[in-house]
């Protein structure tokens, strides 16, 4: 019972890159198949499709990220893994929103990326403007990670 | 966990049918069809947009449009492997064919170039069923009318009699297709197509001076268009249709019968093209590929307008009346 606090610490971790992953596979799954079909057509389109398709990839990124700092503050990774239950609940909670802001903004990303890929398919020109639309779900994914950053530093300064 | 890899969204469908789209001819392509001086000069700019193949020639065009009704079909099949979805679309050439058989079963001689292909039955069966008057063999929906239709045609000869009643099933089938499927798209497309044929119905049988008996056989009941109101308004006359027209959903038809048949004529497809551009920026579902099989549908029958007019010395005015709108 002593490493619970390590658990939750653990699992706060894991959640983190596991469900904010989950979001990305989605997203540059379902954003990745809308890119084949306008390929199948238009093959010189591989290089813009490419990039609108990557979009919703940056939330598994930056759930890997909060996972590793997480790990390297509770110890996990070289030095001392023992810390308090109530502390291991704060890593938790300061996980929760990169995983959950992760999962749902990587999947309704890439729901828009398909839109934008469906856009450059008929109006190739109008690439930059077909970037920003999906590109604006994403300030959501990073105000999560902003959170959950914030919130991880700020555990250490805390007296229990 | 198959159906996890099922594309219920048909994502990679709509983003090939976006790259298709760009293929389909626009206004602008229609005015140079429209403004060029015969079938061959039409030919050759259709060439050049890729319809045909190398086999197509101004000699033949009719068999270019068959050719691109094909690809088109052919597209479709290998985005959707459920064939039976789009049968809303197929139902009519069964139909066509249906009635072409029976016509010619009476002819002493064999014309296997009236049938349409990419329908949900093999013309052949048709065929074989009617010169049989083995009706059994035919799908459920069609036994009824395909005797009654066959009976008419061969007792009284009334060709005319024939179509009403084949067109009457063809109407009901589309409406029940549209049912079926589920789709809100497609279900709303069945619903426009036998409301618009019924008005259509209804302002010619009004202008020929039909009886009630026959309007009773031809208009195919339907959700937004009230039959035994549009029957005794068509009875009254064409102003009586009118103003039934403009308590319904369609008021944009009075004005159309008022300016001329052929406007009117034309209404209904634009209709439909009016109703479905909103799935030119959907990007999800079977709507923008219902609403490609439409616009490519349409494309080809104004092309096939704009070409038998050019073969017959039409003037320009007179074939713009009649091209109809197009979806890009």
């Amino acid at each position: 019972m002593e490493n619970l606090g390590l658990f939750f610490a653990l699992l706060g971790a894991a959640l983190s890159a596991g469900l904010a992953g989950s979001g990305s596979a989605i997203g540059v799954g379902i954003a990745g198949r809308a890119a084949s079909g306008v390929v199948t057509q238009e093959p010189n389109m591989f290089s813009k499709v490419l990039v609108l398709q990557l979009l919703p990839g940056t939330q598994g990124i930056y759930g890997l990220l909060i996972a590793f700092i997480t790990l390297t503050q509770i110890g996990i990774m070289g030095g001392d893994p023992n810390i308090s239950l109530a502390k291991g609940l704060l890593y938790f909670a300061a996980c929760l929103p990169m995983a959950i802001g992760g999962l749902i903004s990587a999947i309704a990303q890439g729901q828009c990326s398909v839109a934008a890929i469906g856009l450059v398919a008929k109006r190739p020109d109008q690439f930059g403007k077909a970037m920003i639309f999906p590109a604006m779900v994403e300030t959501y994914a990073i105000l999560a990670l902003l959170v959950s950053i914030l919130s991880i530093f700020g555990i250490v300064n805390v007296p229990f | 966990m198959t159906g996890a890899y099922i594309d219920k969204n048909y994502v990679y469908a709509v983003a090939r049918i976006r790259g298709a789209e760009l293929k389909l001819l626009n206004q602008s392509v229609m005015d140079q069809l429209i403004a060029a001086k015969d079938v061959a000069e039409c030919v050759q700019i259709l060439s050049e947009k890729g319809w045909g193949d190398e086999n197509s020639s101004a000699a033949a065009p009719e068999e270019m449009l068959a050719k691109e009704r094909e690809k088109m079909w052919e597209l479709i099949d290998e985005l959707v492997p459920e064939k039976t979805i789009f049968d809303v679309f197929r139902l009519s050439a069964d139909y066509n064919n249906l009635k072409a058989a029976i016509k010619e079963s009476t002819m002493e001689y064999d014309y296997p170039g009236i049938y349409i292909s990419e329908s949900t039955i093999d013309p052949e069966g048709i065929r074989k069923a009617i010169r049989e008057r083995s009706y059994g063999d035919l799908p459920d929906s069609m036994k009824e009318p395909a005797q009654a239709a066959h009976e008419a045609f061969l007792h009284t000869g009334d060709g005319q009699l024939c179509d009403i009643i084949i067109d009457r099933a063809c109407l009901e089938a589309v409406r029940e297709a549209g049912r079926k499927s589920g789709d809100e798209f497609l279900d709303m497309y069945a619903e426009l197509t036998v409301a618009s044929a019924d008005i259509k119905i209804a302002v010619r049988a009004a202008a020929t001076g039909k009886d009630r008996e026959f309007l009773q056989k031809a208009l195919c009941p339907c959700d937004t268009v009230e039959i035994n109101a549009l029957t005794n308004a068509a009875l009254q006359g064409e102003e009586a249709i009118c103003s039934y027209l403009s308590t319904t959903d369609y008021v944009d038809a009075v004005e159309e019968v008022k300016k001329s048949p052929a406007a009117f004529e034309r209404w209904g497809d634009n209709l439909v093209i009016r109703r479905m551009k909103p799935q030119l920026y959907n990007a999800f579902g079977l709507g923008p590929i219902a609403a490609y099989i439409l616009a490519r549908e349409n494309e080809i029958k104004s092309v096939r307008i704009i070409l038998l007019a050019k073969e017959n010395g039409f003037p320009e005015d007179v074939i713009r009346e009649r091209v109809r709108e197009t979806y890009v």
